[in-house]
């Protein structure tokens, strides 16, 4: 009984240098884990690979560096894939940092592929207020942008001869660790239609599920695992699918605390009851 | 890899170290980390709203006569009379202004997508088991949050069900918290990793 009360209290600082240890295990060891893909994910997946090249997207970059762990392997994927099948892509962050992130990846991605800003994609920037920029989006992007984040009037750029708004571009594709969903799923397909998809943090997930099933979103990528899936369906690997095994390892370790500490729980409750 | 990007490499490992400090307990190291996040946060955040805003949208908008921008202008100036005593009411009308437009906009859309389309998909299709157990947790769930009866009888259990109900919400919550904090900390080791395996290779 002591053990348990021992349990009970137990510093929290054991349970860091529990899981700091088995996360240290696959660093030194690697192992791979078999993962599953999920219809949420391979909708997305399936979405931008029936595009035709020289089709049109909009991808919204709306994380910071906070979120990078989860949601920068959904971008690398998905901007892989597109570039590799030849699909134009509009590109512009509602979230401030967003910004940083996307041009790192922008440069990486495009450049690999050989992609120019203005011919294969067209990188927007940021702008605040994303429920007016959304609205205005529908309307012109010229209204919300009239330059691109590199100063070049968006009339100039080829990539956006023929293509006025969001009624132009086949669907969107969010990539957020805010609230920016809510305001795609309001504004965006709410109001104007437009099919969307999102990819989120794990966090956030469990709130958007609903949406998946009413059909307000068409897709759904969530968290380090579904960015997992999509790398596994693309093909594209950075550090989703390597996660999996840190993850599995330290899920484990966090499900034996919690069983340990629900049988303290009830073990103490009795001796207390006694 | 470059000089240049493995010392940035090497800030980079050591910032992560500063901040896990915290983890043993508060110290400098992770006072410094975190005030240098705040930081360069709030002066990058200013220069890009600057930059992407605040020049295209007010300056060159003047420089090139498109005089129409200087009625949100003016409503932009209206907010800051917010910090006169003498003349604080003009930020009245730039607020009214704003809360009236939003309100105007946001309003039927979210009626629509967050309360109607909602509740739609909660009925419609009513073809699957799954499709009578959402209605079933659901109504449940209601009940659980209707504090004029007390939850006694046929209605306790209801309401019992409903708490059920929001506890394996909770517990999908739980568990995706649970993988998007370890996948924070899972990146940081993989680029420490890669960092001592750059190290070794250089």
């Amino acid at each position: 009984m002591i053990f348990w009360e021992k349990m009970m209290n137990l510093d929290r600082r054991w349970i860091y240098l529990c899981i700091a240890i088995v996360v240290i295990i696959p660093a030194i060891k690697t192992f791979k884990v078999p993962v599953a893909t999920t219809p949420e994910v391979k909708k997305v997946y399936d979405f931008i690979e029936e595009m035709k090249p020289g089709e049109y997207f909009y991808l919204g970059i709306d994380y910071d560096p906070s979120n990078l762990a989860e949601l920068d392997p959904m971008t690398y994927s998905i901007l892989n894939q597109a570039f590799s099948k030849d699909l134009k892509i509009v590109i512009a962050c509602l979230s401030q940092f967003g910004v940083g992130m996307a041009e790192t990846r922008l440069a990486e991605v495009g450049g690999k592929y050989g992609k120019k800003s203005g011919i294969d994609y067209c990188f927007l920037g940021y702008r605040p207020y994303p429920a007016i920029c959304i609205l205005t989006m529908g309307v012109d992007f010229r209204v919300t942008f009239p330059l691109d984040y590199y100063g070049v009037s968006l009339d100039s750029l080829p990539i956006m001869q023929g293509i006025k708004n969001l009624m132009d571009v086949k669907g969107v594709v969010d990539i957020t660790g805010g609230n920016i969903a809510d305001f795609w799923i309001t504004y965006g397909n709410g109001r104007f239609g437009y099919p969307v998809a999102l990819g989120l943090t794990g966090v956030m997930s469990a709130d958007y599920y609903q949406y998946l099933q009413s059909g307000q979103i068409f897709g759904l990528i969530p968290g380090i695992k579904g960015a997992a899936e999509y790398e596994k369906l693309s093909g594209f690997e950075t550090s989703g699918l390597r996660s999996i095994p840190y993850q599995t390892l330290s899920h484990a370790v966090i499900l034996l605390f919690i069983i340990i500490s629900n049988i303290g729980y009830f073990a103490t409750r009795r001796r207390m009851a006694k | 890899m470059t000089t240049i990007e493995l010392i940035w490499y090497t800030v980079g490992v050591l910032l992560t170290l500063c901040v896990f400090s915290f983890l043993i307990k508060d110290n400098p190291f992770y006072k410094f980390a975190e005030r240098l996040v705040a930081g360069v946060a709030a002066g990058y955040w200013t220069m890009l709203v600057f930059h992407t805003n605040f020049r295209d949208k007010v300056i060159l908008t003047m420089q090139n006569g498109q005089w129409a921008y200087i009625i949100p202008i003016l409503l932009g100036i209206g907010m800051w009379m917010r910090f006169s005593k003498k003349r604080s009411w003009i930020s009245r009308y730039s607020i009214a202004f704003y809360i009236g437009i939003s309100t105007g906009v946001s309003v039927p859309v979210y009626m629509y997508t967050a309360i109607f389309k909602q509740m739609s998909a909660t009925i419609v299709p009513f073809d699957t088991v799954t499709s009578v157990l959402v209605i079933i947790g659901v109504l449940c769930s209601l009940f659980y949050f209707f504090f004029s009866k007390a939850h006694t009888g046929a209605f306790g259990m209801a309401s019992r069900i409903g708490i059920y109900t929001l506890m394996v919400g909770f517990g999908a919550g739980f568990g995706l918290t649970v993988m998007g904090r370890v996948a924070l900390l899972v990146q940081r080791v993989i680029y420490m990793k890669d960092y001592v395996l750059a190290l070794i290779g250089s």
